[in-house]
């Protein structure tokens, strides 16, 4: 599906932005129009994506894990392979060629878990570009290794103090920086959300994950999947993978929200289960707001989640019913994240730990012959700290 | 002929106006100083309604917004401040708020509820007259001016569009950048206002940055009004009898009547 001319998605995107960037936003939009016709620009992309990030990355027959879910047969797409350890690489190269047409030198990205972070700092140290990340207090501290990272290949990372110190917070200070540095700098956004053009042009470059999935899994089986399952925080692997199966009726599509602590505690993230509709950084979606339109406080073991938006076109793929939208818990990510250790050799990330545990279900009720495909969104590594404190054998 | 409109059309003077959020530091100082920055000088004042994500802001409205949502401030206290604050005052008060709480609210019962009180126009910075066809046909409705803005990034064509459906007055922001005080403003500001000058009669007004009754001045010379706003809220935590603001207020009144005169 293709927004229509004013960035909608249905009733979800637009343009709640300040009036200095709307004609920012309006260059963008140009630009990358004419890029996108661009043969040479997609050469370089590609081949960058191919030397630079690893791709195509593989997908893989989990038959460890799927002798221990049942009889379904799952797969795993290895975005946990790709440079920098996540899909958010596929993004953040994209973009980076982007900024260098426009000749902008200074770019702002906004990050959680750290991962979309990671992959800025390595484009921009490839491509000769100042970088300057924007990170919650609190994800600094939960993410320790991904800061460092950042910092060895040449990247600021300025500690977010306001509001929840956590990915939100750090996507308001990316946009003030932003507003006021619009004429040298570029936001290199990290997920599907934002205003017009943002949630396009990040699925674009996201997309590459579900074109080369649909050719592995013909190839390898002989027909599409029936499941695909995906976490979501803003939902950006997620739209990735789903969007070349978007119109094969018989794949389900499933994503996979944080529960946190349990959706009766509050303490949560999962903004298509129950969230409501409203207008958060610069987009109109579905989102965790108090009965005074205030944006709430949100929780997830896994930063990458751990957001109170989703990307415009989510919610619309919800409302269409063309996606399934599910949550899962803190504890129950964690045993997603030790199975995938367990039966694979693989630490999984704690954010697509939530479709594996997802899945881990859903294939128990599920016959010899059915295909799922997990996401494998990013690998463990960041998390190890923090999942060994919690298992109770760390510090 | 709006009550805002009646500021700038019955008096040459330039037009001061403040900026306080609802809340801060409580509602009860909220309350005593609106009608002390109205017998000070100021001919709009502009009441900001806390939301939890400010991102037009800097650090000082944050900080006040995040200590008025603290202190349980929701878009009905302050509809009933209004109420009560026109028991005294007669200038015009504008809401200043984030598109999302109003959004929730139910932009007809915003405007049904805000009019009946008084409040005569509507700023949010994040919704521009792209996003704002049908908050901008509800308010005309209901009597109430929506105000949009503009930036020293907007094009002719953007100026163009803000200067015919703005309503009231434009709001000209000085620089690329969010709210706060600032020690230097644009040097192109001049260069700006006369163009966004050129394409309409309506007043233009400039907020942003504007700290000092200096800065009021020299903007002044051309614009309509100025709008001030981080400057005010960092005195009102300075003392509880509000001299300091009040001396700042007269003394802003005093640099745009000599801006008058330059």
């Amino acid at each position: 599906m293709q927004p229509d001319t004013r960035g909608y998605f249905g009733e979800y995107g637009g343009r709640f932005v300040p009036e200095t960037l709307i004609p920012v936003l309006d260059k963008l939009e140009v630009t990358y129009r004419e890029l996108k016709e661009d043969t040479g620009f997609w050469v370089e992309y590609e081949s960058l994506s191919r030397d630079f990030s690893g791709r195509p990355t593989p997908l893989y027959a989990a038959e460890g894990l799927s002798r221990s879910c049942g009889d379904a047969r799952i797969f795993l797409k290895r975005e946990d392979l790709a440079h920098t350890g996540a899909h958010k690489i596929n993004n953040a190269l994209g973009q980076g060629l982007i900024a260098k047409k426009m000749g902008k030198r200074r770019i702002i990205a906004e990050t959680g878990a750290g991962q979309h972070g990671v992959a800025t700092a390595a484009v921009c140290a490839k491509l000769g570009l100042e970088c300057i990340v924007y990170m919650g207090e609190e994800d600094i501290r939960r993410q320790a290794l991904n800061v460092f990272r950042m910092q060895l290949m040449g990247t600021e990372v300025r500690s977010v103090r306001s509001g929840s110190r956590t990915l939100k917070d750090a996507i308001n200070e990316a946009i003030r920086d932003w507003v006021t540095n619009a004429h040298n700098s570029y936001y290199l956004i990290g997920s599907v959300v934002g205003p017009s053009p943002y949630p396009l042009i990040v699925r674009d470059f996201q997309s590459v994950i579900g074109k080369e999935t649909k050719k592995q899994i013909i190839k390898q089986t002989g027909s599409l999947p029936n499941f695909i399952v995906a976490c979501v925080g803003g939902g950006s692997n997620a739209i990735g993978i789903f969007h070349s199966f978007l119109n094969d009726k018989g794949v389900n599509l499933i994503g996979v929200e944080a529960a946190g602590k349990g959706l009766e505690s509050g303490m949560h993230a999962a903004t298509l289960v129950v969230g409501s509709k409203g207008i958060l950084h610069g987009a109109k979606s579905y989102l965790l707001q108090d009965g005074e339109g205030q944006i709430q406080q949100t929780h997830s073991i896994s930063a990458g989640l751990d957001y109170p938006g989703v990307g415009p076109e989510h919610s619309y793929l919800k409302d269409s019913g063309r996606v399934k939208y599910v949550a899962v818990n803190d504890e129950q990510a964690l045993e997603g994240f030790k199975l995938l250790c367990r039966t694979e050799g693989i630490l999984p990330a704690m954010e697509p730990a939530h479709a594996i545990f997802y899945t881990s279900e859903l294939a128990a009720s599920l016959n010899k012959n059915d295909i799922i495909i997990i996401n494998l969104s990013g690998r463990g590594d960041k998390d190890i700290d923090m999942v060994a404190m919690t298992m109770g054998g760390g510090k | 002929m709006s009550r805002i409109d009646d500021v700038f059309n019955k008096s040459k003077a330039k037009a001061l106006i403040a900026y306080v959020t609802v809340g801060y530091p409580s509602l009860e100082q909220t309350e005593r100083v609106v009608p002390l920055l109205a017998e000070s000088g100021c001919d709009i004042v502009e009441l900001g309604i806390p939301f939890s994500d400010p991102l037009a802001d800097g650090a000082t409205i944050q900080q006040a917004s995040f200590c008025a949502l603290q202190n349980g401030i929701t878009i009905k206290s302050c509809i009933e401040l209004v109420k009560r604050l026109r028991q005294e005052i007669s200038i015009p008060i504008v809401f200043m708020t984030y598109f999302n709480p109003v959004f929730n609210y139910g932009i007809e019962n915003f405007c049904h509820d805000s009019a009946v009180v008084g409040v005569n126009g509507i700023i949010i910075p994040d919704l521009p007259p792209d996003e704002s066809s049908e908050l901008e046909i509800i308010s005309y409705a209901r009597g109430i001016d929506l105000i949009y803005l503009l930036a020293p990034t907007s094009t002719q064509e953007r100026i163009q569009m803000v200067t015919r459906r703005s309503r009231g007055f434009i709001y000209l922001v000085s620089i690329t950048g969010t709210t706060g005080a600032r020690d230097n403003l644009t040097t192109d500001l001049d260069e700006l206002i006369a163009r966004v000058k050129r394409m309409t009669s309506k007043p233009v007004c400039v907020g942003f940055g504007i700290s000092t009754p200096q800065q009021a001045r020299q903007v002044a010379r051309l614009a309509d009004g100025v709008i001030v706003g981080s400057q005010i809220i960092q005195l009102m935590l300075a003392e509880q009898d509000l001299t300091s603001v009040r001396s700042f207020v007269k003394k802003l009144r005093q640099a745009l009547n000599r801006a008058q005169s330059d």
